[in-house]
């Protein structure tokens, strides 16, 4: 993504903002347009270099975006020009993809605001498997490089190139096609991406191996993901619910950890680090204002389990999901995705409440004792819980 | 693009035929499978106990045995060859077919394709 010769930092460090910024777009754009991934990367990869040689020239230009998709096309054109064989390959590829389009009951009520839509579900394609999903989408639309994938995963980077080798083989092999299920078969594959952005948001609220308790970048880049994804279906609910549990538990994440970044529990968090704005995204996400909640649409865990910490209006209104009482987060409910070999975000509670019994000012709400037990119980399987908890034994 | 279907049938009855599904189902499925105009090729595959196996060896020698014999839970019932545009479409006729109820189970094999 460098080049050799010096260049002024900025214009590079420009260029690598608006490229991670835009990657996704571009090489969505970029696929629909050509029916092929690898070219797509290629031609993309291209006209970023194109861009640290004339941008120091020319300056950054208006639409840094559109620039580069311009150049990505062209690069492309020229390349198809060159070899004629693959363009024939090509232009198959697309008749049949036209075919298809018309087979299915077309999706025209849902229009197609961005092509990354299509790029979330084809990376999340469940004839993947789960972990190349992660992989991909991670590369393809969160815009990181391999080596920055393979960091995410701590994995060498030969096995990583090797797995998103072979998910790209599989992808234009098998022919996953780019293109967004219809109505009919949505509910049954958002699940699907959702637990691709879930996955990666796990990995950085609880490292499952590293130095450190949270990886914060991790967490950002679901977070960035899952903004991307709202953005583009802004009424599916499973996504804002996702994307406000995200920003509930990342609210926390200054006070989760102590200067040697061990565990901070909950009760012992120092709560003006948390992130209020945050909290009141995820809380108006998560219960959108005078819209009835269905049973099964609740996703999220309470964020802040403590009603002081929220503003007036929300302590106020009386809601399930915001119940002051019930320090416990719920725990998401089945239509959340959930990833299978990775840690689980754990309910911040992890220890007995120290808090006395709800007081008599709610009378309406009873103590959820049992649930708080079963929920408040320390994880024997993570070893951070097990030294915070013992160590809170001995004080 | 052409994809096989390879039927796997988990639960044999003592026909030898697919537990969980019966010949109507299939006859069914087999006339949505050519009215939709996708079908390239297809069998049934008669019972296992009739199978041979040959190789041969370095040497040239041709070894001939009986069987093989089920001896995983799933056995190699029949195929399809469809032609569709993409995995999508070929998921759902592979879930449409009998032999992927119950026990039994369809692996989706791409047709590999060689030269433009």
């Amino acid at each position: 993504m460098s080049t050799d010769s010096p260049r002024p930092s900025e214009v590079q460090s420009s260029v690598e903002s608006v490229f991670r910024e835009e990657h996704g777009r571009l090489l969505a754009s970029l696929v629909r347009r050509f029916g092929d991934l690898d070219l797509a990367e290629e031609v993309a990869s291209e006209a970023v270099e194109a861009a640290l040689v004339h941008w120091p020239a020319w300056g950054v230009p208006a639409r840094p975006g559109a620039w580069l998709l311009t150049t990505a096309r062209r690069k492309a054109v020229d390349r198809l020009r060159r070899d004629q064989a693959y363009a024939a390959r090509l232009a198959i590829l697309q008749v049949e993809a036209d075919r298809a389009d018309h087979a299915p009951p077309a999706d025209s009520d849902r229009g197609l605001p961005d092509d990354r839509l299509q790029m979330f579900f084809t990376c999340a394609h469940p004839a993947l498997a789960a972990e190349d999903r992660t992989a991909l989408t991670l590369r393809c639309l969160a815009g990181l490089t391999t080596p920055e994938v393979t960091r995410a995963f701590l994995v060498p980077t030969a096995t990583m190139a090797q797995r998103i080798v072979r998910a790209k083989k599989k992808i234009r092999e098998a022919r996953i096609p780019f293109r967004v299920p219809g109505t009919d078969k949505l509910p049954k594959r958002l699940p699907s991406v959702l637990q691709v952005i879930y996955s990666v948001f796990t990995e950085g609220y609880a490292a499952s191996s590293g130095p450190q308790l949270q990886r914060l970048d991790l967490a950002q880049e679901a977070i960035r993901l899952a903004r991307i994804l709202r953005h583009l279906m802004p009424a599916e609910r499973e996504v804002a619910g996702l994307l406000g549990l995200m920003v509930l538990i990342h609210a926390r994440h200054e006070a989760r950890t102590g200067p040697n970044s061990e565990l901070v529990l909950l009760d012992d968090q120092d709560r003006g680090r948390w992130d209020h704005t945050m909290i009141e995204e995820g809380n108006d996400l998560a219960v959108p204002d005078r819209r009835p909640l269905l049973l099964g649409q609740r996703l999220h865990p309470h964020p802040a389990g403590n009603a002081r910490s929220l503003p007036r209006r929300h302590r106020r209104r009386h809601h399930p999901l915001r119940d002051p009482q019930t320090r416990a987060p719920r725990r998401p409910t089945r239509s959340l995705p959930r990833p299978d070999s990775r840690p689980q975000p754990q309910p911040p509670h992890r220890h007995p409440p120290r808090r006395p019994a709800p007081s008599p000012r709610r009378p309406h709400r009873a103590p959820r004792l049992s649930f708080r037990r079963h929920h408040n119980r320390p994880n024997p399987h993570r070893p951070q819980d097990k030294l915070t908890h013992s160590a809170q034994r001995n004080e | 693009m052409k994809y096989m279907l390879l039927i796997h049938a988990g639960a044999i009855d003592e026909k030898g035929a697919a537990a969980e599904c019966s010949v109507e189902d299939w006859m069914v499925y087999d006339k949505e499978v050519k009215e939709a105009g996708i079908w390239v090729s297809g069998e049934s595959l008669a019972d296992l106990v009739t199978s041979t196996t040959v190789r041969v060896g370095p040497d040239g020698r041709r070894t001939v045995t009986d069987g093989p014999f089920a001896e995983s839970r799933e056995v190699l019932g029949g195929f399809y060859v469809i032609d569709v545009p993409d995995l999508d479409v070929a998921l759902d006729w592979a879930a449409r077919c009998p032999g992927a109820r119950g026990s039994g189970s369809v692996i989706v094999r791409p047709i590999a394709e060689f030269g433009a």
